[in-house]
């Protein structure tokens, strides 16, 4: 039970300080330019 | 079955198909994209949804997380998405792959035509077993190495799951911009065909097998099956209530042993097992600190 708990603060905590890097790194900015276009490639065209 | 007991598994599966309608409407929400043929470019895109939702789909209101990481990766001088694995890591601990079962609008797809009142098919248990590692291969290679490694001469990738692979993508995305936009029509050729046809072999395989890609092809269901075993929303089996009538076992979608494999990483936590169990024996809690005490599994 004890191991469990430990992965799942681990879990949380590195799910959290991963996102807050990818955002500071500017990824969303990168995502939101991706997804705002119609991806070709995405729906078998490009 | 006693009339409670059906009444009970009916209003289970009333309430799940309600849930997984409403993701899919919340998700998709942006109805102007169908009527118009063009898709959302709100800011909402930048952040990613939990579940494959493609980010081409003329309603999609966020970005399919997948999608995300091979954006990132096939991006010039990045290799790895950390917002998108964060939010997915985030996502994983919480709830595991309750998101399948519950709020992925292709997982809605793939149980609204097992509904439709053929005889399912029994994989063989070894290729069953076998079968289900190709999704890891499909998120490894795939999605994390492929869009990195392979570049053209400015230094970009390729998104080679969305690209070869995806039939959320073809379904949401590739067929409603071939049918609401002439031109995009034209330049559909063997990629689309192809696409088109992996699609369909999914879509009728899902009719004999519920949730085939589910089970085998797909990468998010990979990587959340990495979080299932000690997510905070958990499924046990209590061995003093179980009298093993397997009833929970030819349930499950996923062909699961639902006493042996219900902590495994297969389980998309849909609540079926749980719903016709006659004793009560199995039982879902969520819960950080918490977890009950009995359990075979």
């Amino acid at each position: 039970m004890k191991r469990k708990h430990i992965l799942r603060f681990f879990g949380l905590l590195c799910g959290a300080a991963l996102t807050v890097l990818g955002v500071l790194r500017g990824e969303p900015d990168t995502i939101l330019q991706k997804a705002v276009k119609l991806c070709l490639e995405c729906i078998g065209i490009g | 079955m006693s009339g409670m007991h059906r009444d009970r598994v009916k209003r289970h599966d009333r309430f799940r198909l309600c849930v997984q309608l409403l993701a899919a409407a919340v998700l998709n929400g942006y109805a102007a994209g169908f009527a118009g043929g063009h898709i959302f470019t709100g800011k909402t895109k930048a952040v990613c949804v939990p579940v494959l939702n493609c980010y081409a789909c003329p309603g999609a209101l966020g970005a399919c997380p997948i999608g995300a990481m091979q954006t990132v990766a096939a991006g010039n001088g990045r290799s790895f998405s950390f917002y998108a694995l964060g939010l997915l890591m985030l996502c994983g601990t919480l709830f595991g792959r309750l998101l399948c079962g519950f709020l992925c609008p292709f997982g809605l797809v793939q149980d609204l035509l097992a509904k439709i009142p053929l005889k399912k098919l029994t994989v063989p248990h070894s290729a069953d077993r076998l079968l289900r590692y190709l999704k890891y291969a499909v998120l490894i290679i795939m999605v994390l190495l492929l869009p990195a490694a392979v570049q053209n001469a400015l230094g970009t990738g390729e998104p080679w799951f969305c690209k070869y692979l995806c039939p959320a993508g073809t379904l949401e995305g590739g067929i409603p911009a071939v049918l609401l936009n002439p031109a995009l029509r034209k330049l559909a050729g063997v990629l689309f065909t192809w696409k088109f046809a992996l699609m369909l072999a999914i879509l009728i395989l899902s009719v004999k097998i519920p949730r085939v890609f589910c089970r085998y092809l797909c990468p998010l269901g990979a990587f959340y099956a990495l979080f299932n075993r000690f997510a905070c929303f958990h499924m046990q089996v209590s061995s003093s209530k179980c009298i093993s009538c397997g009833k929970c076992t030819a349930a499950c979608p996923m062909q699961l042993d639902v006493p042996q494999e219900i902590c495994s990483g297969e389980c998309i936590r849909c609540g079926k097992c749980k719903a016709v169990c006659p004793t009560g024996a199995v039982a879902s809690d969520f819960s950080v600190l918490r977890d009950q005490t009995e359990h075979t599994s």
